[in-house]
């Protein structure tokens, strides 16, 4: 087992470079540049901008001096479109955000999805059944564009319940929106891998034996459905989970809750080279983490898994 | 001395000659003043920068204008006034000033406002190693040697900048520039704090930091959400001040801040895309639409490498004059936003829109001589025009570019293909000359018509068109020392509606959602330039 994680983490390494190298040349690839503008720099001025940013060495020298950078002093460099700020400010600032919002949006899709697809299965073919396919076939089909406006039509504009949006460090009014707009399509999905996982499950053998012997129902699910039908969903969490902590485009630029979802993309079209770098390691490093992670769960789960 | 000069003149004389004018928030007797004067309002991007020298974007610069004070500041109708600077005087010859600075002016940790501040503030502008993206302002305001320093050959000491003593600041010029003081206003010249730069580098803008001389200090930043200024009991005009705390808000969307001005979030709030007219109707006390310092317009590429068939001027003047272009202002815009047919818009500063020929025309007599022209230039049903017009995606220049170019296929039979591109792309294909027809947009850096028509000499590093004409570069060069050069605007806007390296649809309007209790609002700055301190909110 700790042979495995070992090997997992070594290979992590090689990943990670290849997916900053990658990264790195697409973006420089993309045409335009961090300040090319509608009115363009004079060259003198555009030159004394290159020259400070670094950007007037050769590109290979570029990445060289970035990847040292990292590595060194843990410096993602500053942004160029934030003058005053570094990539490290921003994600210091915006990660805590993505991340609260995004681990709510993780568990209430983790406990409404999962209680969804279990009734869904154990009540199969009833109106139960029906009912939880119906909520979140609606849910997958609603994106969080189109219920992001319509949640504050009901909650700010006619209810006058909750503010249309804003962060205020996280309190819980200015949490309800997002959380309810990200979650819902994440619980759709989670439903309904559920759901076909735990019927799957419920026609097994062990599982016939199981309610043959006489074991009460709820205990039959319980203790030897629910564990081998989660597998599907636990591949399913772990990128989910960091796509919910890494932020919503939609969600920060719909609530301005100030995350990082929007920096992220945004960074790509102003061209802001440090900061869509500094993200993209970000989210890359926690994708190769929860997948291990993932892994790991899954020994854990299925004894027939051995690493 | 030009029109430009002349009405700053007339305001230098009525500041020199008038006592005290104040300007600042200024309630008339008997309105009853809000408890709250808490200001709220949105921006769409996050400001990229607080550092003046720094500062690019028109948000950041309305942040910095409330934060520092320059020598100079605008009033209500864009005429100077004074800010630290009491009174200043220049020499004969235009190119050496001298300002008068008031001794009660202070930064928010009491010390002093000197010259020497802005002595340091105004090298730092343009020492490379600031690599300010304005530091080319520095360069049209002809500061005495800054193009070695800018290059980085001479030191930035050698600037042609002054401190007499701690109440006198001085600038030598390399020409004679009559409306050098009204280039002050910009905040790239305000005055930024030494021992606090040296001090705290690139962080010297946070709030736990900053040290600034203006109305306001910064108090609070979440960079993307908000940004808090509170008023600086060290301003020396503090007591006219009114509003004791701004809020601004960063809100991407801008359908989403509509929602927040309707619930009552926001003060200030944008009007969303092509709503003016409902809005208006349903609100009309609070929406409201001015004209500002912009031009929508299309770029033909002229250059060798470009179509052979926009090199004929027969084709360009056809395409144009087939666009009615009060189909665009009436039925796609519908906020005020007004035909074009000139280059610089009729709300600058000294400039009487000329009355261009094919503006003088009927929509109906415009598109026959459109058909007649591209008949004369050997197009028509059985050998059909083809032309791509590229754009930046985005929905309003989608709706605008197919409007156009449906009015070429209907009137003309030309085969127009739209192209759009990302923003960054589509900024490098226009500026390498791959396009036929392509959008743009042009806003003035300051409020006189050479800003505009500038961009039409040769020269100019934003000639997308790549257009040339001796005569237009002869006429623009002769304006810069002409007392009155509004006869040489006529006559390049003349010619530009003749030679037409560039099609003119319309001009902007800027529209704006304010609640009816905030009072003081610059409607006439038409550069939209506003200061928190000039607001004031009264009880409903």
């Amino acid at each position: 087992m700790l042979n495995y994680v070992i090997k997992r983490v070594a290979l992590a390494i090689p990943t990670l470079l290849i997916l900053i190298v990658i990264s790195f040349l697409l973006m420089h690839a993309a045409p335009g540049g961090p300040f090319t503008s509608e009115k363009p720099l004079p060259p003198q001025v555009m030159a004394n901008i290159a020259a400070k940013y670094g950007l007037d060495q050769p590109l290979w020298k570029q990445m060289v001096n970035y990847i040292w950078g990292i590595l060194t002093h843990f410096d993602f460099g500053p942004s160029f479109k934030y003058k005053d700020r570094t990539v490290n400010d921003i994600i210091a600032q915006g990660f805590p955000i993505t991340l609260t919002y995004g681990f709510y949006s993780f568990v209430v899709a983790i406990v409404t999805g999962m209680a969804l697809g279990i009734a869904a299965a154990v009540k199969q073919n009833t109106w139960i059944d029906y009912f939880a396919v119906g909520i979140s076939i609606g849910a997958q089909v609603l994106p969080n564009f189109v219920m992001a406006p319509i949640l504050v039509l009901i909650f700010t504009l006619w209810l006058n319940w909750l503010p249309g949006g804003g962060w205020n460090g996280g309190q819980w009014q200015y949490l309800v929106m997002p959380v309810i707009a990200l979650s819902t399509s994440y619980m759709a999905s989670i439903a309904r891998i559920t759901r076909s996982s735990m019927l799957e499950v419920l026609n097994t053998n062990y599982i016939r034996t199981a309610k043959a012997k006489g074991l009460p129902w709820s205990k039959v699910i319980i203790r030897h459905a629910l564990k081998p039908s989660l597998l599907p969903v636990i591949s399913y969490l772990g990128p989910a989970f960091v796509g919910l902590i890494t932020g919503s485009v939609v969600i920060d630029m719909y609530f301005s809750t100030g995350g990082m979802g929007y920096f992220f993309v945004n960074s790509a079209t102003n061209r802001d080279y440090s900061v869509m770098m500094g993200i993209t390691i970000l989210v890359g490093t926690l994708t190769v983490l929860f997948n291990l992670i993932v892994d790991l769960l899954y020994a854990w789960i299925d004894p027939k898994i051995r690493y | 001395m030009s029109i430009f000069a002349k009405s700053l003149a007339a305001g230098f004389l009525a500041v020199s000659m008038a006592a005290t004018p104040v300007v600042a928030a200024n309630p008339a007797a008997g309105e009853k003043l809000a408890e709250d004067q808490t200001f709220t309002y949105s921006t769409i991007d996050e400001i990229s920068s607080l550092d003046p020298q720094i500062v690019e974007d028109v948000s950041g610069s309305n942040v910095a204008r409330d934060l520092f004070e320059g020598l100079l500041n605008q009033d209500a109708e864009g005429n100077l006034v004074p800010g630290v600077a009491e009174s200043w005087e220049s020499n004969a010859e235009k190119n050496l000033y001298t300002f008068h600075l008031r001794d009660n002016a202070k930064w928010s940790d009491g010390t002093p406002v000197t010259a020497n501040d802005f002595v340091y503030a105004w090298r730092r502008l343009a020492d490379p190693k600031t690599a300010s993206p304005y530091s080319w302002f520095a360069e049209i305001m002809a500061i005495d040697g800054v193009g070695p320093v800018l290059a980085g050959e001479a030191d930035p000491s050698t600037l042609g900048v002054k401190a007499i003593d701690d109440h006198t600041f001085q600038v030598k010029l390399s020409a004679s520039l009559p409306y050098f003081a009204a280039m002050t206003t910009h905040p790239s010249t305000f005055p930024t704090p030494q021992a606090v730069i040296e001090k705290f580098g690139t962080d010297w803008t946070k709030p736990e930091n900053i040290v600034s001389n203006g109305a306001y200090v910064l108090t609070e930043h979440i960079p993307n959400e908000r940004m808090v200024r509170e008023r600086n009991p060290m301003y020396w005009d503090n007591e006219h001040t009114v509003i004791d705390k701004t809020v601004l808000l960063v809100i991407n969307d801008e359908n989403a801040a509509h929602t927040r001005y309707l619930a009552g979030e926001l003060d200030l709030g944008p009007v969303p895309t092509g709503q003016y007219k409902r809005l208006k109707a349903e609100y009309p006390d609070e929406t409201h639409s001015v004209p500002s310092l912009c031009t929508y317009y299309y770029n033909y590429n002229m250059r060798d490498s470009g179509p052979e068939a926009l090199k004929d001027v027969r084709v360009r003047q056809a395409l144009s004059y087939a666009i009615d272009r009060s189909i665009i202002t009436e039925n796609i815009l519908q906020a005020g936003q007004i035909p074009a047919f000139t280059f610089t818009p009729g709300a600058t500063a000294g400039f009487t829109v000329p009355k261009v020929a094919f503006g003088e025309m009927t929509q109906a007599e415009r598109d026959a001589k459109a058909v007649e022209l591209l008949a004369a230039a050997g197009y028509g049903k059985d050998n059909p025009l083809k032309v791509e017009v590229l754009y930046n995606t985005s929905e309003g220049h989608k709706k605008i570019a197919i409007a156009i170019t449906q009015m070429w296929k209907q009137k003309l039979g030309v085969e127009a293909t739209l192209a759009n591109m990302e923003w960054k792309t589509f900024l490098q294909n226009k500026s390498e000359g791959n396009f036929d027809v392509a959008r743009a947009g042009w806003c003035g850096d300051y409020n006189e018509a050479s800003t505009f028509l500038d961009l039409l000499t040769t020269d100019s590093g934003y000639n997308d068109s790549k257009y040339s004409n001796p005569e237009v570069d002869r006429l623009m060069a002769e304006a810069k020392t002409m007392d009155d050069p509004s006869a040489n605007y006529t006559k390049v806007e003349e010619i530009i509606a003749e030679d037409m390296p560039v099609i003119p649809v319309y001009h902007y309007a800027s529209v704006l959602m304010l609640k009816p209790n905030v009072k003081g609002w610059p409607f006439q700055n038409v550069e939209g330039k506003w200061y928190s301190r000039e607001l004031y909110k009264t009880a409903e």
